[in-house]
């Protein structure tokens, strides 16, 4: 079995989000990176059916810059046994689902697995949009997956609920937790994973790309009234009188 | 012309489709164009019709059960096409996230996601996002003549009248059995999460999910969803759908309880967006009481049964 999984590179999830340059860049300084925690439990996974089923590999894809290396080095870590960056800033969820698809088309993935969402523009769309441009089938998000054969089970999110749904592959899959436990690179992995085969490659031209112009941040809250546990009552009075919400 | 997708549930229009048909008729007015709304699912059209408060004079329906993202896009693109849609607009959930990423494609059209105001026509067309979990906002630019965008809920406010929209109905066949649903398990009855005005969240000052009858009776008080912080869904104290925050759903009610929870950065990234947030916690030094509108330093054992007795004179 082939599988690809595509890997953010992503602000970790304790970041302050501020931007520089008149508001049009994305301050680094201080902000550590991490591979979007979707991804990351959409790679555990991989790494579990890969072990399970010899002869089966897993390519980590990632769009982004030179920046992303270690990004990429660490998924090679916990297991992956190859990697492919597209060399271009991902300028949005068309862009980055353009290239990944591009891909997919000349290495005939079975299965493609991503994270639900980035964590920084939290599209949602990626594994949507590479899916239709490859004509195969999504399902997203999704907390479980096995393999029987050609079969994919998977449990899929649904609101308020969940749906059991199989599914031939190829297909493409968004994952979140509990698909599978985090995996912590051992030192054989840290190690291997500076001689794992490692490709940039240059991007695909795309059009239909939004492009952002600038940045801003959400007005600060004035300050928590504090309601006294005495008369707690009173909470339902300002909702309804001053907050005008209920 | 301007198309907003309106979903349904449970026989109803949701929520949020409110906001997007909402948004369609201010956008179109602003561009001078027509705005059209489409519904594919079960419903009553008496319902349906009621869309017409929001500004739309015409709403195409779909009767039919399908539950396959796929074949509802198939449907969405088809009829963006007849009536030549320059911009279609969804509201955000699981499933019209997945309809709208496929319309995108099959439409040829760009597509921006979270969308928080109508968008910017003054010169070109841009878009404000939310971006890095309601941490930040973005100014997007799309240039191309298609668009698809899908709206975060509660981020348009609405000004319903008394029009009533007229319903065609539409048929075609859609048909592609490559996946299989073999089973759905949903909670029935109860107010969804991501829909809710108003959400009653607990974390693990709640202590256990013996003790969930305290949040569930003041939820039940305020007709408010039930919701929870992610040590409390590991712990299998809930399921896991009403983990709220960074790695679980995004709420955006009017009114969001955090009992018992401390704030942590990941938990407030999933409830941002909410109107009001009200805290209520035994350590006066909870970070939440940093993000929260309205704070009580206090025992949940204690606050939750008085304001679920005080809730009944306000709902
Ligand atoms: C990558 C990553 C992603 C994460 N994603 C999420 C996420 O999506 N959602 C999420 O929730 N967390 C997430 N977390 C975990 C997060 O960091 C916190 O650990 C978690 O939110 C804490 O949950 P809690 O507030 O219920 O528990 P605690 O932090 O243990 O807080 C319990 C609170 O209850 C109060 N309390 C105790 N007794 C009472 C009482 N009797 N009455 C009233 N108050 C009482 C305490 O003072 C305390 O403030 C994530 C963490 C990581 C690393």
């Amino acid at each position: 079995m082939k599988i690809l999984v595509c890997i953010t590179h992503v602000p970790d999830t304790t970041s302050k989000i501020t931007f520089t340059d008149n508001n049009t860049k994305f301050n680094t300084q201080n902000v550590q990176f991490i591979i979007g925690p979707y991804d990351e439990y959409a790679l555990a996974r991989a790494v579990e059916l890969r072990d399970a089923q010899a002869g089966s590999s897993i390519t980590v894809l990632h769009v982004g810059t030179a920046e992303s290396e270690n990004t990429i080095r660490k998924a090679l870590a916990i297991g992956a046994d190859d990697a492919i960056r597209i060399d271009a800033e991902p300028l949005d969820a068309m862009f980055v689902a353009t290239q990944i698809s591009a891909i997919a088309k000349q290495n005939k993935y079975d299965l493609i697995l991503m994270g639900r969402e980035s964590i920084d523009f939290n599209g949602n769309m990626v594994h949507g949009l590479v899916a239709e441009m490859l004509q195969i089938p999504v399902i997203s998000p999704i907390m479980k997956l096995d393999i029987t054969g050609n079969i994919a089970t998977m449990h899929k999110e649904i609101e308020g609920g969940k749906e059991v749904i199989e599914c031939q592959m190829p297909l493409v899959a968004g994952c979140q937790e509990p698909i599978a436990e985090w995996k912590i690179p051992n030192m054989r992995g840290i190690m291997s994973a500076k001689s794992k085969p490692y490709q940039v490659i240059a991007p695909v031209e795309t059009q239909n790309v939004a492009l952002t112009l600038s940045y801003d941040l959400p007005v600060a809250k004035s300050g928590c009234k504090m309601i006294d546990a005495s008369t707690p009552e009173k909470l339902f009075e300002l909702l309804k009188n001053e907050a005008k919400v209920l | 012309m301007i198309l907003s997708y309106i979903e349904i549930a449970d026989g109803d229009i949701k929520k949020t489709s409110l906001e997007v048909a909402q948004m369609a008729a201010e956008l179109a007015k602003k561009m001078g164009d027509s705005a059209l709304a489409i519904a594919i699912g079960k419903a009553d059209v008496t319902k349906l019709a009621l869309i017409g408060n929001y500004g739309i004079s015409t709403l195409i329906y779909v009767d039919t059960d399908v539950s396959i993202s796929k074949n509802i896009a198939t449907l969405v693109a088809n009829i963006a096409t007849k009536n030549n849609a320059s911009t279609v607009i969804f509201p955000k959930s699981i499933m019209a996230d997945a309809v709208a990423a496929s319309v995108a494609i099959k439409i040829d059209a760009a597509i921006v996601n979270n969308v928080v105001e109508i968008p910017d026509t003054a010169n070109g067309f841009s878009v404000k996002r939310s971006i890095y979990t309601g941490k930040a906002f973005a100014k997007v630019e799309i240039k191309q003549a298609k668009k698809v965008l899908v709206l975060r809920k509660n981020a348009i406010s609405t000004q319903p009248t008394s029009d009533i929209a007229s319903v065609e109905t539409y048929k075609e066949d859609i048909s592609t059995n490559h996946l299989k649903i073999t089973e759905t398990n949903k909670t029935k009855g109860d107010i969804l999460l991501t829909d809710a005005e108003i959400v009653v969240s607990g974390g693990r000052g709640l202590k256990g999910p013996e003790n969930w009858h305290l949040i569930e009776n003041l939820a039940k008080a305020l007709g408010a969803a039930t919701g929870c912080s992610k040590p409390v869904s590991d712990m299998d104290w809930r399921p896991h759908h009403e983990h709220v925050g960074q790695t679980g759903v995004k709420v955006a009610p009017n009114i969001y309880f955090a009992v018992g929870i401390s704030g942590a950065i990941q938990h407030l990234a999933g409830v941002n967006s909410s109107k009001i947030l009200v805290a209520i916690n035994t350590d006066p030094e909870a970070p939440f009481f940093k993000a929260a509108d309205y704070g009580i330093v206090g025992d949940a054992f204690d606050i939750l049964p008085k304001l679920t007795l005080a809730a009944k004179n306000y709902r």
